[in-house]
Protein backbone atom coordinates (compact mmCIF):
# COMPACT_ATOMS: atom_id res chain seq x y z
CA UNK A 1 0.00 0.00 0.00
CA UNK A 2 1.56 3.26 -1.07
CA UNK A 3 0.49 6.79 -1.68
CA UNK A 4 2.63 8.97 -3.94
CA UNK A 5 1.87 12.64 -3.97
CA UNK A 6 3.39 15.48 -5.98
CA UNK A 7 1.37 18.63 -6.29
CA UNK A 8 1.63 22.27 -7.12
CA UNK A 9 -1.08 24.83 -6.59
CA UNK A 10 -0.74 28.58 -6.87
CA UNK A 11 -2.74 31.04 -4.83
CA UNK A 12 -2.49 34.78 -4.46
CA UNK A 13 0.74 35.26 -2.55
CA UNK A 14 1.08 31.61 -1.68
CA UNK A 15 2.36 28.60 -3.57
CA UNK A 16 1.77 25.05 -2.48
CA UNK A 17 4.49 22.68 -3.63
CA UNK A 18 4.52 19.33 -1.85
CA UNK A 19 6.01 15.96 -2.69
CA UNK A 20 6.11 12.79 -0.66
CA UNK A 21 5.47 9.08 -0.70
CA UNK A 22 3.95 7.23 2.17
CA UNK A 23 3.45 3.57 3.06
CA UNK A 24 1.15 1.87 5.51
CA UNK A 25 1.45 3.46 8.89
CA UNK A 26 0.40 6.86 10.20
CA UNK A 27 2.15 9.90 8.82
CA UNK A 28 1.75 13.22 10.57
CA UNK A 29 1.78 16.46 8.63
CA UNK A 30 3.03 19.24 10.83
CA UNK A 31 2.82 22.88 9.85
CA UNK A 32 1.73 26.29 11.09
CA UNK A 33 -1.81 27.37 10.27
CA UNK A 34 -1.98 28.58 6.70
CA UNK A 35 1.04 26.52 5.67
CA UNK A 36 -1.01 24.46 3.23
CA UNK A 37 -1.40 21.20 5.10
CA UNK A 38 -5.18 20.98 4.90
CA UNK A 39 -5.04 22.03 1.26
CA UNK A 40 -2.68 19.11 0.61
CA UNK A 41 -5.23 16.69 2.08
CA UNK A 42 -8.04 18.27 0.06
CA UNK A 43 -6.05 17.81 -3.14
CA UNK A 44 -5.50 14.12 -2.33
CA UNK A 45 -9.20 13.61 -1.65
CA UNK A 46 -10.16 15.42 -4.84
CA UNK A 47 -12.00 18.25 -3.12
CA UNK A 48 -9.48 20.72 -4.52
CA UNK A 49 -7.63 20.40 -7.80
CA UNK A 50 -3.93 21.16 -7.99
CA UNK A 51 -2.62 22.93 -11.09
CA UNK A 52 0.15 20.42 -11.65
CA UNK A 53 1.23 17.13 -10.21
CA UNK A 54 0.47 13.47 -9.84
CA UNK A 55 -1.27 11.48 -7.12
CA UNK A 56 -1.09 7.69 -7.16
CA UNK A 57 -2.74 5.44 -4.59
CA UNK A 58 -1.79 1.74 -4.64
CA UNK A 59 -0.91 1.99 -8.32
CA UNK A 60 -4.17 3.73 -9.19
CA UNK A 61 -3.67 7.18 -10.70
CA UNK A 62 -6.03 9.58 -8.95
CA UNK A 63 -4.66 12.69 -10.53
CA UNK A 64 -2.15 13.41 -13.25
CA UNK A 65 -1.96 16.87 -14.77
CA UNK A 66 0.02 15.68 -17.78
CA UNK A 67 -2.22 12.76 -18.66
CA UNK A 68 -5.22 14.91 -17.75
CA UNK A 69 -6.50 12.40 -15.24
CA UNK A 70 -8.58 13.81 -12.42
CA UNK A 71 -10.81 11.30 -10.67
CA UNK A 72 -13.86 12.64 -8.86
CA UNK A 73 -13.79 12.39 -5.06
CA UNK A 74 -16.47 9.72 -5.43
CA UNK A 75 -14.07 7.51 -7.40
CA UNK A 76 -10.96 7.94 -5.29
CA UNK A 77 -11.77 5.71 -2.34
CA UNK A 78 -10.05 8.11 0.02
CA UNK A 79 -11.62 8.66 3.43
CA UNK A 80 -11.56 12.17 4.88
CA UNK A 81 -12.20 12.97 8.52
CA UNK A 82 -13.11 16.63 8.75
CA UNK A 83 -12.15 18.90 11.61
CA UNK A 84 -15.82 19.32 12.56
CA UNK A 85 -16.55 15.69 11.48
CA UNK A 86 -19.13 16.88 8.90
CA UNK A 87 -21.81 14.47 10.08
CA UNK A 88 -25.12 14.99 8.31
CA UNK A 89 -27.32 16.61 10.99
CA UNK A 90 -30.53 15.46 9.30
CA UNK A 91 -29.60 11.77 9.48
CA UNK A 92 -29.40 9.42 12.43
CA UNK A 93 -26.17 7.71 13.39
CA UNK A 94 -27.04 4.59 11.40
CA UNK A 95 -28.16 6.61 8.38
CA UNK A 96 -24.90 8.54 8.50
CA UNK A 97 -22.91 5.30 8.54
CA UNK A 98 -25.01 3.84 5.72
CA UNK A 99 -24.27 6.83 3.44
CA UNK A 100 -20.98 5.41 2.23
CA UNK A 101 -22.66 2.13 1.34
CA UNK A 102 -25.35 3.62 -0.87
CA UNK A 103 -23.51 3.22 -4.13
CA UNK A 104 -22.50 -0.39 -3.50
CA UNK A 105 -24.37 -3.08 -5.37
CA UNK A 106 -24.68 -5.46 -2.45
CA UNK A 107 -28.05 -6.42 -1.01
CA UNK A 108 -29.79 -4.26 1.57
CA UNK A 109 -29.37 -6.91 4.26
CA UNK A 110 -25.60 -6.94 3.72
CA UNK A 111 -25.45 -3.19 4.06
CA UNK A 112 -27.39 -3.34 7.29
CA UNK A 113 -24.95 -5.95 8.54
CA UNK A 114 -22.04 -3.60 7.80
CA UNK A 115 -23.76 -0.77 9.67
CA UNK A 116 -24.36 -3.04 12.65
CA UNK A 117 -20.76 -4.21 12.60
CA UNK A 118 -19.50 -0.60 12.56
CA UNK A 119 -21.83 0.39 15.40
CA UNK A 120 -20.39 -2.42 17.46
CA UNK A 121 -16.77 -1.80 16.48
CA UNK A 122 -16.95 1.90 17.29
CA UNK A 123 -18.90 1.41 20.50
CA UNK A 124 -22.00 3.20 19.36
CA UNK A 125 -24.54 0.71 20.70
CA UNK A 126 -27.72 2.43 21.81
CA UNK A 127 -26.95 5.54 19.77
CA UNK A 128 -28.04 4.24 16.37
CA UNK A 129 -31.27 6.26 16.29
CA UNK A 130 -29.77 9.47 17.62
CA UNK A 131 -29.00 12.56 15.57
CA UNK A 132 -25.45 13.97 15.54
CA UNK A 133 -26.37 17.05 17.57
CA UNK A 134 -27.49 14.76 20.38
CA UNK A 135 -24.01 13.23 20.68
CA UNK A 136 -20.90 14.31 22.57
CA UNK A 137 -17.78 15.39 20.69
CA UNK A 138 -16.11 12.02 21.21
CA UNK A 139 -19.17 10.11 20.04
CA UNK A 140 -19.40 12.32 16.97
CA UNK A 141 -15.81 11.51 16.11
CA UNK A 142 -16.49 7.81 16.44
CA UNK A 143 -19.54 8.08 14.18
CA UNK A 144 -17.51 9.98 11.59
CA UNK A 145 -14.81 7.29 11.68
CA UNK A 146 -17.39 4.51 11.51
CA UNK A 147 -18.96 6.18 8.48
CA UNK A 148 -15.59 6.38 6.75
CA UNK A 149 -14.54 2.83 7.66
CA UNK A 150 -17.83 1.38 6.39
CA UNK A 151 -16.87 2.83 3.02
CA UNK A 152 -13.58 0.87 3.14
CA UNK A 153 -11.28 3.61 1.87
CA UNK A 154 -7.80 2.74 0.63
CA UNK A 155 -6.30 5.74 2.38
CA UNK A 156 -7.47 7.76 5.35
CA UNK A 157 -6.95 11.48 5.77
CA UNK A 158 -7.45 13.06 9.19
CA UNK A 159 -7.72 16.84 9.23
CA UNK A 160 -6.86 18.12 12.72
CA UNK A 161 -9.03 15.45 14.31
CA UNK A 162 -8.64 16.68 17.88
CA UNK A 163 -8.79 20.44 17.50
CA UNK A 164 -12.55 20.61 18.14
CA UNK A 165 -12.32 18.79 21.47
CA UNK A 166 -11.89 19.79 25.08
CA UNK A 167 -8.42 19.21 26.49
CA UNK A 168 -9.50 16.45 28.86
CA UNK A 169 -11.14 14.52 26.02
CA UNK A 170 -8.12 14.79 23.76
CA UNK A 171 -5.87 12.33 25.56
CA UNK A 172 -8.58 9.73 25.81
CA UNK A 173 -9.59 10.09 22.18
CA UNK A 174 -6.04 9.94 20.95
CA UNK A 175 -5.72 6.55 22.64
CA UNK A 176 -9.03 5.44 21.13
CA UNK A 177 -8.01 6.59 17.69
CA UNK A 178 -4.73 4.70 17.86
CA UNK A 179 -6.63 1.58 18.82
CA UNK A 180 -9.20 1.96 16.07
CA UNK A 181 -6.58 2.66 13.43
CA UNK A 182 -4.54 -0.33 14.58
CA UNK A 183 -6.46 -2.73 12.37
CA UNK A 184 -6.63 -0.37 9.39
CA UNK A 185 -4.51 -1.72 6.51
CA UNK A 186 -4.10 1.44 4.38
CA UNK A 187 -2.13 4.66 4.53
CA UNK A 188 -3.16 7.21 7.13
CA UNK A 189 -2.22 10.87 6.97
CA UNK A 190 -2.96 13.12 9.89
CA UNK A 191 -2.70 16.89 9.65
CA UNK A 192 -2.07 18.78 12.85
CA UNK A 193 -0.30 21.76 14.32
CA UNK A 194 0.28 19.99 17.61
CA UNK A 195 3.74 18.51 18.08
CA UNK A 196 2.45 16.40 20.97
CA UNK A 197 -0.15 14.73 18.76
CA UNK A 198 2.40 14.03 16.07
CA UNK A 199 4.93 12.62 18.49
CA UNK A 200 2.36 10.43 20.16
CA UNK A 201 0.40 9.15 17.17
CA UNK A 202 2.54 9.32 14.06
CA UNK A 203 5.68 7.22 13.50
CA UNK A 204 6.31 9.12 10.26
CA UNK A 205 6.38 12.84 9.74
CA UNK A 206 6.18 15.42 6.98
CA UNK A 207 6.90 19.03 7.86
CA UNK A 208 5.34 21.73 5.71
CA UNK A 209 6.46 25.32 5.90
CA UNK A 210 4.97 28.09 3.76
CA UNK A 211 3.55 25.62 1.28
CA UNK A 212 6.74 23.60 0.87
CA UNK A 213 7.54 20.15 2.18
CA UNK A 214 10.75 20.84 4.08
CA UNK A 215 11.35 17.54 5.85
CA UNK A 216 10.20 13.95 5.61
CA UNK A 217 11.28 11.07 7.82
CA UNK A 218 10.80 9.20 11.08
CA UNK A 219 9.18 11.45 13.67
CA UNK A 220 11.60 10.69 16.47
CA UNK A 221 14.64 11.35 14.32
CA UNK A 222 13.28 14.66 13.11
CA UNK A 223 12.52 15.77 16.66
CA UNK A 224 16.00 14.73 17.80
CA UNK A 225 17.73 16.47 14.90
CA UNK A 226 15.49 19.09 13.28
CA UNK A 227 18.28 20.60 11.11
CA UNK A 228 16.16 23.55 9.94
CA UNK A 229 14.94 26.53 11.91
CA UNK A 230 11.32 26.09 10.76
CA UNK A 231 11.34 22.39 11.63
CA UNK A 232 12.85 23.05 15.06
CA UNK A 233 10.25 25.73 15.75
CA UNK A 234 7.36 23.42 14.75
CA UNK A 235 8.82 20.64 16.87
CA UNK A 236 8.47 22.93 19.87
CA UNK A 237 11.94 24.43 20.23
CA UNK A 238 11.54 27.91 21.69
CA UNK A 239 15.05 29.37 21.88
CA UNK A 240 17.10 30.44 18.89
CA UNK A 241 20.19 32.55 18.44
CA UNK A 242 22.19 33.41 15.37
CA UNK A 243 25.42 31.45 15.59
CA UNK A 244 28.81 30.95 13.94
CA UNK A 245 31.53 28.40 14.32
CA UNK A 246 34.63 29.54 16.19
CA UNK A 247 36.47 26.35 17.07
CA UNK A 248 36.83 22.60 16.85
CA UNK A 249 33.69 22.01 18.92
CA UNK A 250 32.61 25.52 19.73
CA UNK A 251 30.14 27.98 18.32
CA UNK A 252 29.42 31.51 19.33
CA UNK A 253 25.75 32.28 19.93
CA UNK A 254 25.71 35.85 18.67
CA UNK A 255 22.39 36.99 20.14
CA UNK A 256 23.02 35.40 23.51
CA UNK A 257 26.67 36.47 23.59
CA UNK A 258 27.89 33.13 24.89
CA UNK A 259 30.17 30.41 23.57
CA UNK A 260 28.70 26.97 23.49
CA UNK A 261 30.25 23.58 22.95
CA UNK A 262 28.39 21.39 20.53
CA UNK A 263 28.80 17.79 19.55
CA UNK A 264 30.45 17.39 16.13
CA UNK A 265 30.14 16.69 13.28
CA UNK A 266 29.09 20.14 12.20
CA UNK A 267 26.51 20.38 9.44
CA UNK A 268 27.80 21.82 6.19
CA UNK A 269 25.95 25.03 6.77
CA UNK A 270 24.20 26.55 9.75
CA UNK A 271 23.02 29.99 10.80
CA UNK A 272 21.32 29.35 14.10
CA UNK A 273 21.68 27.47 17.31
CA UNK A 274 18.54 26.25 19.05
CA UNK A 275 18.02 25.00 22.59
CA UNK A 276 14.79 23.45 23.82
CA UNK A 277 13.33 25.11 26.88
CA UNK A 278 13.42 21.82 28.80
CA UNK A 279 17.11 21.19 28.14
CA UNK A 280 18.59 23.76 30.51
CA UNK A 281 19.99 22.54 33.81
CA UNK A 282 20.66 24.88 36.75
CA UNK A 283 24.25 25.01 38.00
CA UNK A 284 26.14 26.51 40.88
CA UNK A 285 27.89 29.84 40.65
CA UNK A 286 31.26 28.27 41.42
CA UNK A 287 30.82 25.30 39.12
CA UNK A 288 33.26 24.32 36.42
CA UNK A 289 30.73 23.10 33.88
CA UNK A 290 30.99 24.00 30.23
CA UNK A 291 28.22 25.86 28.40
CA UNK A 292 27.34 28.13 31.28
CA UNK A 293 24.71 30.74 30.47
CA UNK A 294 24.31 33.62 32.89
CA UNK A 295 20.69 33.70 33.95
CA UNK A 296 18.98 37.05 34.63
CA UNK A 297 15.27 36.84 35.21
CA UNK A 298 12.93 38.76 32.91
CA UNK A 299 9.63 37.10 33.65
CA UNK A 300 8.18 34.00 35.21
CA UNK A 301 4.86 32.18 35.29
CA UNK A 302 3.42 28.86 36.35
CA UNK A 303 1.30 26.13 34.85
CA UNK A 304 -0.07 23.28 37.01
CA UNK A 305 2.99 21.09 36.61
CA UNK A 306 5.66 23.41 35.29
CA UNK A 307 7.46 26.65 35.90
CA UNK A 308 8.11 28.92 32.95
CA UNK A 309 11.10 31.20 33.30
CA UNK A 310 12.06 33.78 30.74
CA UNK A 311 15.62 34.85 31.30
CA UNK A 312 18.33 36.64 29.41
CA UNK A 313 22.08 36.40 29.14
CA UNK A 314 22.64 40.04 28.23
CA UNK A 315 20.72 42.13 30.72
CA UNK A 316 22.32 45.43 29.75
CA UNK A 317 21.24 45.21 26.09
CA UNK A 318 18.48 47.52 24.89
CA UNK A 319 16.37 44.58 23.75
CA UNK A 320 17.74 41.64 25.69
CA UNK A 321 17.27 38.21 24.09
CA UNK A 322 14.43 36.32 25.74
CA UNK A 323 15.24 32.69 26.54
CA UNK A 324 12.69 30.20 27.84
CA UNK A 325 13.46 27.69 30.53
CA UNK A 326 10.74 25.22 31.50
CA UNK A 327 11.13 22.84 34.40
CA UNK A 328 8.87 20.49 36.31
CA UNK A 329 7.77 21.42 39.82
CA UNK A 330 10.10 18.93 41.43
CA UNK A 331 13.12 19.39 39.21
CA UNK A 332 14.43 22.54 40.81
CA UNK A 333 13.49 23.66 44.28
CA UNK A 334 15.99 26.45 44.89
CA UNK A 335 14.59 29.48 46.66
CA UNK A 336 16.07 31.92 44.14
CA UNK A 337 16.73 31.64 40.46
CA UNK A 338 20.11 29.98 39.75
CA UNK A 339 22.70 32.40 38.45
CA UNK A 340 23.77 30.03 35.72
CA UNK A 341 22.19 27.43 33.46
CA UNK A 342 23.98 24.90 31.39
CA UNK A 343 23.07 22.81 28.39
CA UNK A 344 24.68 19.54 27.33
CA UNK A 345 26.68 19.78 24.06
CA UNK A 346 24.50 17.18 22.32
CA UNK A 347 21.37 19.16 23.16
CA UNK A 348 22.53 22.16 21.15
CA UNK A 349 20.74 22.07 17.80
CA UNK A 350 22.55 23.57 14.83
CA UNK A 351 20.02 24.85 12.33
CA UNK A 352 20.07 26.29 8.87
CA UNK B 1 -69.48 38.08 -5.90
CA UNK B 2 -67.95 36.44 -8.91
CA UNK B 3 -66.16 33.32 -7.71
CA UNK B 4 -64.30 32.89 -11.00
CA UNK B 5 -61.70 35.40 -9.76
CA UNK B 6 -61.02 33.22 -6.70
CA UNK B 7 -60.72 30.14 -8.85
CA UNK B 8 -58.45 31.83 -11.41
CA UNK B 9 -56.22 33.26 -8.68
CA UNK B 10 -55.85 29.92 -6.93
CA UNK B 11 -55.12 28.16 -10.18
CA UNK B 12 -52.58 30.79 -11.22
CA UNK B 13 -50.85 30.93 -7.84
CA UNK B 14 -50.69 27.11 -7.54
CA UNK B 15 -49.35 26.47 -11.02
CA UNK B 16 -46.91 29.36 -10.86
CA UNK B 17 -45.53 28.43 -7.43
CA UNK B 18 -44.73 24.92 -8.66
CA UNK B 19 -42.89 26.33 -11.67
CA UNK B 20 -41.18 29.09 -9.66
CA UNK B 21 -40.19 26.71 -6.86
CA UNK B 22 -38.36 24.19 -9.00
CA UNK B 23 -37.02 26.72 -11.48
CA UNK B 24 -35.73 28.85 -8.60
CA UNK B 25 -34.10 25.82 -6.96
CA UNK B 26 -32.42 24.70 -10.15
CA UNK B 27 -31.18 28.13 -11.12
CA UNK B 28 -29.97 28.84 -7.57
CA UNK B 29 -28.09 25.55 -7.51
CA UNK B 30 -26.55 26.34 -10.86
CA UNK B 31 -25.53 29.89 -9.93
CA UNK B 32 -23.99 28.70 -6.63
CA UNK B 33 -21.83 26.23 -8.56
CA UNK B 34 -20.43 28.90 -10.91
CA UNK B 35 -16.83 29.67 -10.03
CA UNK B 36 -16.37 32.70 -12.27
CA UNK B 37 -17.15 35.56 -9.88
CA UNK B 38 -17.97 38.23 -12.48
CA UNK B 39 -20.27 35.95 -14.46
CA UNK B 40 -21.95 35.05 -11.20
CA UNK B 41 -22.57 38.69 -10.34
CA UNK B 42 -23.88 39.45 -13.79
CA UNK B 43 -26.29 36.52 -13.76
CA UNK B 44 -27.41 37.38 -10.26
CA UNK B 45 -28.21 40.90 -11.42
CA UNK B 46 -30.26 39.71 -14.40
CA UNK B 47 -32.12 37.15 -12.30
CA UNK B 48 -32.95 39.66 -9.58
CA UNK B 49 -34.08 42.40 -11.96
CA UNK B 50 -37.81 41.44 -11.99
CA UNK B 51 -37.90 42.09 -8.25
CA UNK B 52 -36.42 45.56 -8.56
CA UNK B 53 -38.18 46.84 -11.67
CA UNK B 54 -41.76 48.07 -11.38
CA UNK B 55 -44.09 45.18 -12.28
CA UNK B 56 -45.58 47.22 -15.09
CA UNK B 57 -42.13 47.47 -16.67
CA UNK B 58 -41.75 43.69 -16.43
CA UNK B 59 -45.23 43.41 -17.95
CA UNK B 60 -44.10 45.70 -20.73
CA UNK B 61 -41.07 43.49 -21.43
CA UNK B 62 -43.26 40.38 -21.39
CA UNK B 63 -45.68 41.99 -23.80
CA UNK B 64 -42.74 42.96 -25.93
CA UNK B 65 -41.58 39.31 -26.11
CA UNK B 66 -44.84 37.37 -26.00
CA UNK B 67 -47.21 39.76 -27.79
CA UNK B 68 -49.06 38.21 -30.74
CA UNK B 69 -46.84 40.05 -33.24
CA UNK B 70 -43.63 39.52 -31.27
CA UNK B 71 -40.89 36.90 -31.77
CA UNK B 72 -41.73 34.53 -28.91
CA UNK B 73 -45.46 35.12 -29.23
CA UNK B 74 -45.29 34.36 -32.95
CA UNK B 75 -43.21 31.26 -32.27
CA UNK B 76 -45.85 29.84 -29.93
CA UNK B 77 -48.64 30.81 -32.29
CA UNK B 78 -46.89 29.24 -35.25
CA UNK B 79 -45.69 25.96 -33.75
CA UNK B 80 -48.22 25.30 -31.01
CA UNK B 81 -51.12 27.39 -32.33
CA UNK B 82 -51.20 28.88 -28.87
CA UNK B 83 -51.74 32.52 -28.03
CA UNK B 84 -50.10 33.47 -24.76
CA UNK B 85 -50.83 37.17 -24.37
CA UNK B 86 -54.24 37.92 -22.83
CA UNK B 87 -54.92 34.26 -22.06
CA UNK B 88 -54.93 32.50 -18.69
CA UNK B 89 -51.37 31.21 -19.24
CA UNK B 90 -50.21 34.85 -19.33
CA UNK B 91 -51.30 35.24 -15.69
CA UNK B 92 -49.04 32.29 -14.83
CA UNK B 93 -46.22 33.75 -16.90
CA UNK B 94 -46.47 37.09 -15.12
CA UNK B 95 -46.66 35.47 -11.67
CA UNK B 96 -43.66 33.23 -12.36
CA UNK B 97 -41.49 36.04 -13.67
CA UNK B 98 -42.33 38.41 -10.83
CA UNK B 99 -42.06 35.85 -8.01
CA UNK B 100 -38.99 34.05 -9.37
CA UNK B 101 -36.33 36.37 -7.81
CA UNK B 102 -37.76 35.83 -4.32
CA UNK B 103 -37.48 32.09 -4.70
CA UNK B 104 -34.12 32.22 -6.40
CA UNK B 105 -32.52 34.56 -3.87
CA UNK B 106 -33.84 32.70 -0.83
CA UNK B 107 -32.72 29.35 -2.22
CA UNK B 108 -29.33 30.68 -3.19
CA UNK B 109 -28.78 32.17 0.26
CA UNK B 110 -29.89 28.91 1.86
CA UNK B 111 -27.54 26.82 -0.30
CA UNK B 112 -24.61 29.09 0.45
CA UNK B 113 -25.27 28.74 4.18
CA UNK B 114 -24.88 24.96 4.05
CA UNK B 115 -21.54 23.85 5.52
CA UNK B 116 -19.32 23.08 2.53
CA UNK B 117 -17.70 20.26 4.48
CA UNK B 118 -20.99 18.33 4.48
CA UNK B 119 -20.96 18.49 0.73
CA UNK B 120 -17.29 17.45 0.53
CA UNK B 121 -17.79 14.65 3.04
CA UNK B 122 -20.68 13.28 0.98
CA UNK B 123 -18.52 13.32 -2.14
CA UNK B 124 -15.62 11.51 -0.48
CA UNK B 125 -18.12 8.89 0.72
CA UNK B 126 -19.03 8.13 -2.88
CA UNK B 127 -22.53 9.66 -2.87
CA UNK B 128 -23.77 10.75 -6.30
CA UNK B 129 -24.26 14.48 -6.91
CA UNK B 130 -28.04 14.27 -7.31
CA UNK B 131 -28.36 12.28 -4.13
CA UNK B 132 -26.13 14.70 -2.25
CA UNK B 133 -28.39 17.52 -3.36
CA UNK B 134 -31.64 15.90 -2.22
CA UNK B 135 -30.37 14.04 0.87
CA UNK B 136 -27.80 16.48 2.27
CA UNK B 137 -28.00 19.97 0.80
CA UNK B 138 -31.78 20.29 0.53
CA UNK B 139 -32.63 19.19 4.10
CA UNK B 140 -30.09 21.66 5.44
CA UNK B 141 -31.34 24.46 3.19
CA UNK B 142 -35.00 23.64 3.73
CA UNK B 143 -35.96 26.50 6.06
CA UNK B 144 -34.52 29.08 3.66
CA UNK B 145 -35.99 27.34 0.64
CA UNK B 146 -39.41 27.07 2.29
CA UNK B 147 -39.46 30.71 3.28
CA UNK B 148 -38.53 31.55 -0.30
CA UNK B 149 -41.48 29.45 -1.39
CA UNK B 150 -43.82 31.29 0.99
CA UNK B 151 -42.67 34.67 -0.25
CA UNK B 152 -42.88 33.61 -3.88
CA UNK B 153 -46.39 32.21 -3.42
CA UNK B 154 -47.58 35.36 -1.67
CA UNK B 155 -46.04 37.51 -4.36
CA UNK B 156 -47.59 35.36 -7.11
CA UNK B 157 -51.01 35.50 -5.49
CA UNK B 158 -50.81 39.27 -5.16
CA UNK B 159 -49.36 39.91 -8.62
CA UNK B 160 -51.13 42.82 -10.29
CA UNK B 161 -49.04 45.09 -12.51
CA UNK B 162 -47.39 42.64 -14.87
CA UNK B 163 -50.56 40.55 -15.03
CA UNK B 164 -52.61 43.57 -16.06
CA UNK B 165 -50.08 44.33 -18.82
CA UNK B 166 -49.65 40.90 -20.38
CA UNK B 167 -52.88 39.11 -19.41
CA UNK B 168 -55.29 41.98 -19.21
CA UNK B 169 -58.37 42.09 -17.01
CA UNK B 170 -60.83 39.80 -18.75
CA UNK B 171 -63.54 38.63 -16.38
CA UNK B 172 -63.71 34.84 -16.13
CA UNK B 173 -60.42 34.44 -17.98
CA UNK B 174 -57.57 36.53 -16.65
CA UNK B 175 -59.21 38.49 -13.84
CA UNK B 176 -57.36 37.36 -10.71
CA UNK B 177 -58.30 38.48 -7.19
CA UNK B 178 -56.09 41.59 -7.15
CA UNK B 179 -57.52 42.64 -10.50
CA UNK B 180 -61.03 41.88 -9.32
CA UNK B 181 -60.48 44.07 -6.26
CA UNK B 182 -59.16 46.84 -8.45
CA UNK B 183 -62.11 46.52 -10.82
CA UNK B 184 -64.65 46.64 -8.00
CA UNK B 185 -63.04 49.69 -6.44
CA UNK B 186 -62.66 51.38 -9.81
CA UNK B 187 -66.38 50.82 -10.36
CA UNK B 188 -67.05 52.43 -6.96
CA UNK B 189 -68.21 49.13 -5.47
CA UNK B 190 -66.32 48.99 -2.17
CA UNK B 191 -68.71 46.39 -0.72
CA UNK B 192 -67.83 43.94 -3.51
CA UNK B 193 -64.11 44.47 -2.88
CA UNK B 194 -64.42 43.52 0.82
CA UNK B 195 -65.21 39.88 0.05
CA UNK B 196 -62.25 39.52 -2.32
CA UNK B 197 -59.92 41.17 0.20
CA UNK B 198 -61.13 38.83 2.94
CA UNK B 199 -60.52 35.79 0.76
CA UNK B 200 -57.02 36.81 -0.30
CA UNK B 201 -56.02 37.53 3.32
CA UNK B 202 -57.33 34.12 4.43
CA UNK B 203 -55.55 32.20 1.67
CA UNK B 204 -52.28 33.99 2.35
CA UNK B 205 -52.39 33.29 6.09
CA UNK B 206 -53.30 29.66 5.56
CA UNK B 207 -50.40 29.08 3.21
CA UNK B 208 -47.91 30.71 5.56
CA UNK B 209 -49.07 28.54 8.48
CA UNK B 210 -48.84 25.41 6.34
CA UNK B 211 -45.32 26.13 5.23
CA UNK B 212 -44.12 27.07 8.71
CA UNK B 213 -45.49 23.79 10.01
CA UNK B 214 -43.82 21.94 7.16
CA UNK B 215 -40.50 23.64 7.93
CA UNK B 216 -40.65 22.74 11.61
CA UNK B 217 -41.15 19.10 10.63
CA UNK B 218 -38.01 19.19 8.55
CA UNK B 219 -35.98 20.64 11.43
CA UNK B 220 -36.83 17.95 13.97
CA UNK B 221 -33.24 16.72 13.94
CA UNK B 222 -31.99 20.08 15.18
CA UNK B 223 -33.43 19.44 18.63
CA UNK B 224 -30.83 18.61 21.23
CA UNK B 225 -32.74 16.03 23.29
CA UNK B 226 -32.75 12.38 22.29
CA UNK B 227 -35.73 11.53 20.15
CA UNK B 228 -37.77 8.69 21.61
Amino acid sequence: MTLEVALEKKFKGFNLNVQFTHGNDIMGVLGASGSGKSMTLKCIAGIETPQRGRIVLNGRVLFDSEQKINLKPQERKVGYLFQNYALFPNMTVEQNIACGLEQLRSAKADKQAVVREMIERFQLEGLAKRYPLQLSGGQQQRVALARIMAYEPEALLLDEPFSALDAYLKDQLQEELLEMLGSYPGSVIMVTHSRDEVYRLCPQLLVIDHGRAVRRGATREIFADPQQLAVARLSGCKNFSRARRIGEQTVEALDWQVRLQVRPPFPEHFDYIGVRAHDFVPVDERGEEINRLPCRLLNSSETPFEHNIIFTTVAEAERPPRIWWLYGRDEYRGAALPSYLTVAPEKNLLLS
Amino acid sequence: MDYSAVWISLKTASVSIVITFFLGLLVARWVVSIRHEKLKMFLDGILTLPMVLPPTVMGFFLLYLFGAKRPLGMFFLEFFSYKIAFSWSATVLAAVVISFPLMYRSARGAFEQVDQNLFYAARTLGMREGRIFWRVVMPMALPGVASGGVLAFARGLGEFGATAMIAGNIAGQTRTLPLAIYSEVAAGNMEGAYDYVLIIVCISLLVIFCLNWFTSLGRRFMKKEPVQ
